[in-house]
């Protein structure tokens, strides 16, 4: 089943994908082949490649259960947070609490884990930062 | 003998302090990547380029730092397949056959000495095959036209979704999703935006380095927060016993060393086929030759050596059509080619011609880190055997946070960090799917290329579609891309792994 849906995705985005090619404006100075027709090309492979997906499917994967997908949704939200507001608090900051959060949800207790996140975040700045130079996101207390 | 001679005079590049002390980081480094689980050459790899490429290293010692990480990654990745049973990548898989046995009858410094010693022979010979015979490819690549070069991109994808994949309709797909990938962005002929949606960060496309990382090492992290492998290795480690295998083990697996160097070596010259059929090739053929006891499986020492021979030697043949010609066969290699082209350096004949020091300074640190492995991994083995121990509770978050500092550090973008995520799950849903991801990376990196050649063979012909087909030489391509990818499915699963395919392989590292 997860097959079908998967094909049907596939095929979906290829038809996205070929209009969007459609839309492509051309200039006026142009190869005889054009910015189109490779596009076109990989629209048409994705469409077949789909509908075989779709009507061959493989043996169905093992999803994990609702509870686990929460918590991949949840540490994906988390590493888009931490991207969003590495810029704002600071590199140091920011990486010390996604990197507890995610040793947490990894296993750890919590207690080790804010200390595993401070830990990485003042390893990673100091080693990358201080040590080779590299340049962090600056927060507003200058780490 | 002119060979030789470009070959001295890599040396002299490599044999710089600097370069030698890059080199001896890098195996240090690979060694542990390989051996820690869920860590393997391709994501080491992946996360340590945009970090050599921001750490503004120029192209020869950045090169020797990523290469000797590979190297030393494939030697690793036995670490945690004889002790734990556990592939620390996969063309680690056929070593636990018989490494584990041995270890658990109380032979794991044995079989890590014995497999050592293999990695070793493997690699070193490779590293002669491919000095030998990439000059030879070159040659043979310089008479390629825009029309053969872009017979030999269909042939790679056609023959990686052939042979290295389960399921070709699946491979197909990631080839042009990773190919539709590369299209975003302004084309580079006419300079028209092509599905940007007016995006202006989509302007410039999507950095391969952002696919990558995103793809290999976050996906990983997601695979471990579905199975919380929080415990894992901590009990399960075996004692390690003596280092110095008698010498008697030693050579009776020298033969097994020797055939499954060459098999291994014409698996990763191949393209689609990388180090993992190299060392289920190897193994296959030792037992079918040596196996007259039936003591394969039970803890033979051949066992181990063929297979670890076999992969590192692919290992070292994947390089030659990859320095040759551009064109990758297996994950690994791919990712090589991202931190050629980070540096922007384009593999090809046109690199031997142009830029022979990066070339053959690159294949003397070949070379180098091979000796400083083999050095390095025999007597300080059971310093690897403890990195083992570091629970992936600690490990991942701090792979996790490697990879932003990468991607943050090439251009200081909060899109790209976010496009990364993005693919970071997208990785982990194609995982979960069985579709292969290597075909994408290869997609992403090479579909420039691959269209570019394609519009200036259509150029030079004046749009004519039979031109793709004039040339003997392109006409071998395709026939070879197509045999390639419809004789697998004829043949059916003759030519594959058994082992790769169950789905062990969901968590393990693409090649």
């Amino acid at each position: 089943m997860s097959d079908r849906i998967f094909g049907v995705f596939g095929f979906l985005l290829a038809a996205f994908y070929l209009w969007q090619a459609t839309q492509i404006e051309l200039s006026f100075i142009s190869d005889p082949f054009g910015p189109k027709a490779f596009p076109y090309m990989i629209g048409t492979v994705l469409a077949i490649s789909s509908t075989v997906i779709m009507i061959k499917p493989d043996t169905e994967p093992e999803w994990p259960t609702f509870a686990r997908l929460f918590e991949i949704g949840v540490a994906t939200a988390v590493m888009i947070a931490y991207a969003l507001f590495l810029k704002e608090y600071g590199f140091v900051v920011c990486t010390a609490i996604a990197a507890s959060y995610l040793s947490w949800r990894l296993g750890s207790h919590p207690l080790s884990a804010i200390i595993a996140g401070v830990l990485i975040a003042v390893g990673i700045y100091v080693i990358f930062h201080l040590v080779l130079g590299l340049s962090l996101a600056r927060g507003p207390w200058g780490f | 003998m002119e060979t030789l001679g470009s070959l001295a005079d890599g040396f002299a590049v490599a044999l710089t302090w600097q370069n030698l002390m890059l080199a001896l980081i890098g195996c240090f480094l690979g060694t542990i990547i390989g051996a820690l689980p869920g860590l393997g050459p391709s994501n080491g790899v992946a996360i340590l380029i945009p970090l050599a490429f921001t750490l503004g290293l120029p192209a020869t010692p950045a090169l020797i730092l990523l290469t000797s990480v590979y190297y030393g990654a494939m030697y690793g990745g036995r670490i945690s397949s004889i002790l734990l049973n556990i592939p620390g990548d996969e063309p680690a898989l056929m070593t636990t056959l018989d490494g584990h046995p041995m270890a658990k009858a109380g032979k794991a410094g044995e079989a890590l000495a014995i497999s050592g010693l293999a990695s070793f022979i493997g690699a070193f010979f490779a590293t002669w095959g491919l000095v030998f015979l990439a000059p030879q490819l070159v040659k043979v690549a310089l008479l390629f036209g825009p029309a053969e070069y872009f017979a030999l991109f269909v042939l790679a994808f056609a023959t990686l979704g052939g042979i290295a994949s389960r399921n070709q309709a699946k491979a197909a797909l990631a080839a042009v999703i990773g190919l539709g990938i590369a299209t975003i962005g302004v084309d580079g002929q006419t300079g028209v935006p092509r599905f940007s949606f007016g995006e202006v960060h989509l302007y410039d496309g999507i950095d391969f380095l952002v696919a990558i990382v995103g793809l290999f090492a976050l996906s990983e992290v997601f695979i471990f927060l579905e199975h919380r492998a929080g415990s894992g290795a901590d009990d399960k480690v075996v004692k390690v016993g003596r280092i110095v295998p008698p010498w008697k083990m030693v050579r009776s697996t020298i033969p097994a060393m020797g055939r499954s160097t060459v098999f291994g070596f014409i698996a990763g010259v191949l393209p689609g086929a990388g180090a993992s059929l190299g060392s289920f090739i190897a193994y296959t053929f030792e037992k079918r030759i040596s196996d007259r006891k039936g003591t394969f499986g039970k803890g033979d020492p051949r066992g181990v050596a063929a297979p670890e021979a076999g992969n590192n030697s692919a290992a070292g043949g994947a390089l030659v059509p990859m320095l040759a010609l551009g064109v990758p066969g297996s994950g690994t290699t791919a990712v090589l080619l991202a931190m050629l082209l980070a540096l922007n350096i384009t593999p090809g004949p046109l690199l031997f011609q142009q830029n022979p020091d990066v070339v053959w300074g690159l294949i003397a640190a070949l070379f180098i880190g091979n000796i400083m492995l083999l050095a390095m991994n025999l007597p300080l083995v059971s310093l690897f055997v403890r990195v083992l121990l570091i629970p992936t509770r600690y490990l991942m978050p701090a792979v996790a946070m490697i990879s932003f500092v990468g991607i943050y550090g090439i251009s200081g973008s909060t899109f790209d960090l976010v496009v990364m995520v993005a693919f970071g799950v997208m990785g982990w849903v194609l995982r979960k799917l069985d579709v292969p991801l290597v075909p994408i990376i290869l997609g992403v990196l090479l579909g420039d290329q691959m269209e570019k050649n394609l519009r200036r063979a259509m150029t030079i012909h004046d749009g004519d579609w039979t031109m793709l087909f004039n040339s003997w030489l392109a006409i071998g391509l395709w026939t070879f891309a197509i045999v390639g990818f419809v004789l697998p499915l004829l043949v059916g699963r003759y030519f594959r792994p058994k082992i790769a395919d169950e789905p062990v392989a969901e968590g393990a590292d693409p090649d």
